[in-house]
């Protein structure tokens, strides 16, 4: 067993662009979710447009990678209205249903073979880096000390996530520590209160969802920006995924949602090392590949500890919690 | 305590409100809402059907009657919280039929819930900034600037901590609402709704579950309202504070509008008797229930 490998690959998963992306998405979920109260349960088909408009807009339409990220953000814009216009009048619980729906439909348009020109339907889309890396200002080579030793590409694409990570920190932060931020913490908690006091509400949830969702789809760009577009990541297990980072790290707080991307990642990546490290020698009677299955079972047992301990999340204010409903 | 020091000055009844008979759907000298033809039916239920009703400016009307009589139903509705089957009605001249519940409080008109709203996990102090109307802050665009609101948000502060002083509130300024007592809670969502300067508060019980030695400080808020200039539309269940501060009362049975006139007169009213207050009134509790006489008492 080669602890030095497993460590190094554990710690390198803190700056990967999964990561970022991961990140980004779930600062996206806390604008809806924790800031809002917008119980959006379609995430992933955020991340989808983000990535799926990157990707579709530099292969089948020849755009540069920066005009591929702004078609990204203008399709979560749009999938933001499309969403928000029918059922943000509606009950909390109906949007959630609403959202998983759109995400599937999303995720299904992207699969079906009806568009496999654009989409590459079950392949999904690769091959779309030239822009991209000829944006590139490193010159050749690999840098970095010990796990976070990458290539100029690699590390291209870690310090444009990073950079859009900070931007959408900083703007969510600007944002919820405002008056227009205390609007939204009203609606969260009562919207006919907000009402009575002369405030569109309905404006106010679209505008977080409009924001909430171009902060996750930069996330699935990020996500898609190293390698590939696949359509097997943008399930519904996905949207459960980023939930977990973000009640993990603490719903309504601004860095929370870094914080429980990273405790995810950096534990998915030491259970994915690690246990099939000890089936090989021997001490889980089991195959390699139920050792992945154990992987989710066990992730998912720590963060289930962790939420009934401390509901709030690891930055969330306790006295919150004192008085949740 | 200080009220023992300034007894409260007993201050004047608006009077000559109405035209003509106080019969229901009286006509008003000045009136600040007037409605027409209201009804709200829930399947076969009629909770409101109100002909025509005028509610007098800068005075402090009563909303009384019995349990589901459709007094809160007819608030939601009046607010935008409710729609109606039909009807119509104007506030400050202006026609409100349709307009969304946060348009109307825009226009002025604010009103605070029976069931009480405190934005929980929100501090006191924000429940009050909340209430605030045309915030440049609250702005998707200028929010992320503070200098562009900073100013306004410091004066609002100072204005939040007046009313809190007043409502005895201070305090607890920098708690979360949620861990606010129930009594306190009601003071504290009326004294948000001021927060917005409305031209008319509406206010849903303001007194349920609040002690008397605060019930007295709050009628005396609900009159300074009046001397600035508000007017006061409440409903309220205890006569005696009916009596006390209001200056016309309305009274609703089964959706209805049954009275209107000056308080003294109303209660002497034998269908208000009828429909709301009960031949016991002016008995003792003890001896409507038997479990002693009014010699007992004596
Ligand atoms: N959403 C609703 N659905 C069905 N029926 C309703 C609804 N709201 C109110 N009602 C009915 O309408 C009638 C009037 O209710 P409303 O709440 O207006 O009474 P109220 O005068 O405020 O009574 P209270 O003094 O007890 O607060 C009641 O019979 C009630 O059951
Ligand atoms: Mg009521």
């Amino acid at each position: 067993m080669d602890i030095v490998q497993i460590l190094s690959n554990t710690a390198g998963s803190v700056l990967s662009p999964v990561t970022i992306g991961y990140a980004l998405a779930t600062i996206g979920l806390a604008m809806h979710f924790g800031y809002a109260g917008l119980l959006n349960m379609g995430i992933a088909g955020f991340m989808a447009i983000g990535a799926y408009g990157y990707a579709i807009s530099i292969l089948s339409f020849g755009f540069p990678w920066w005009g591929g990220v702004l078609v990204g953000m203008v399709g979560a814009v749009l999938f933001a209205l499309v969403l928000g216009v029918p059922t943000l009048r509606l009950r909390g619980d109906y949007l959630a249903i609403v959202t998983i729906a759109a995400a599937e439909v999303l995720r299904l348009l992207f699969l079906t073979t009806a568009f496999e020109e654009y989409t590459g339907s079950a392949d999904g889309l690769s091959g779309y880096h030239d822009s991209f890396r000829a944006s590139n200002p490193l010159p050749d080579g690999r840098y970095g000390v010990g796990p976070f030793t990458y290539t100029e590409d690699q590390w291209w694409v870690r310090i444009l996530g990073l950079a859009a990570l900070a931007l959408a920190l900083l703007l969510v932060w600007a944002l919820v520590r405002s008056p227009w931020g205390r609007v939204l913490k009203g609606i969260r908690e009562d919207e006919d209160a907000v009402r009575a006091l002369g405030k569109n509400v309905f404006a106010y949830k679209m505008q977080a969802l409009v924001i909430g969702g171009v902060i996750a789809a930069m996330g699935g760009v990020v996500y898609a920006l190293p390698a590939s577009v696949n359509p097997g990541v943008y399930v519904t297990s996905l949207t459960f995924f980023v939930y977990t980072a973000l009640l993990l790290g603490g719903a309504a707080t601004v860095f929370g949602p870094v914080l429980g991307s990273v405790i995810f990642w950096v534990l998915q990546t030491l259970l994915g090392n690690l246990l099939p490290a000890l089936v090989e020698i021997g001490v889980l009677p089991m195959s390699t590949s139920q050792s992945q299955t154990l992987r989710f079972i066990l992730v998912g047992v720590a963060l289930g500890l962790i939420v009934i301990f401390r509901p709030q999340g690891i930055l969330g204010n306790k006295k919150e919690l004192t008085f949740v409903k | 305590m200080s009220s023992s020091a300034n007894p409260p000055v007993a201050r004047a009844k608006a009077t000559g409100l109405h035209v003509g008979d106080a019969v229901p759907g009286v006509k008003k000298v000045d009136p600040i809402i007037v409605v027409d033809g209201v009804k709200r039916t829930f399947g076969g239920l009629t909770a409101v059907d109100v002909d025509h009703l005028e509610v007098p400016r800068n005075a402090i009307t009563a909303l009384i009657g019995p349990n589901g009589a459709g007094k809160t139903t007819l608030f939601n509705l009046l607010t935008g919280f409710d729609k109606p089957d039909s009807g119509s009605w104007t506030f400050d001249g202006r026609s409100l039929s349709g307009v969304p519940a946060f348009r109307a409080a825009r226009m002025g008109l604010v009103r605070t819930f029976q069931l009480t709203k405190a934005l929980g996990l929100l501090t006191v102090l924000e429940n009050m900034k909340l209430g605030a109307k045309d915030q440049t802050g609250e702005k998707f665009l200028s929010s992320i600037f503070p200098f562009l609101w900073r100013k306004q948000e410091e004066e609002l502060e100072v204005r939040a901590m007046e009313l809190l002083t007043k409502f005895k509130l201070d305090a607890k300024a920098d708690d979360f609402a949620a861990s606010l007592s129930g009594g306190q809670r009601k003071l504290l969502e009326m004294a948000r709704a001021l927060m917005g300067q409305p031209t008319m508060v509406m206010l849903d019980e303001p007194m349920a579950g609040v002690n008397p030695a605060l019930t007295q400080s709050l009628l005396e808020h609900i009159l300074d309202l009046k001397d600035e200039g508000m007017t006061v539309l409440f409903v309220e269940h205890d006569m005696h504070m009916v009596r006390h501060i209001a200056d016309w009362v309305v009274v609703m049975a089964e959706g209805r509008i049954v009275a209107e006139g000056a308080p003294a007169d109303v209660m002497k009213n034998p269908a208000v008797i009828d429909a709301y207050l009960g031949a016991h009134q002016e008995i003792d509790l003890g001896v409507v229930t038997g479990r002693h006489t009014p010699e007992d008492k004596a």
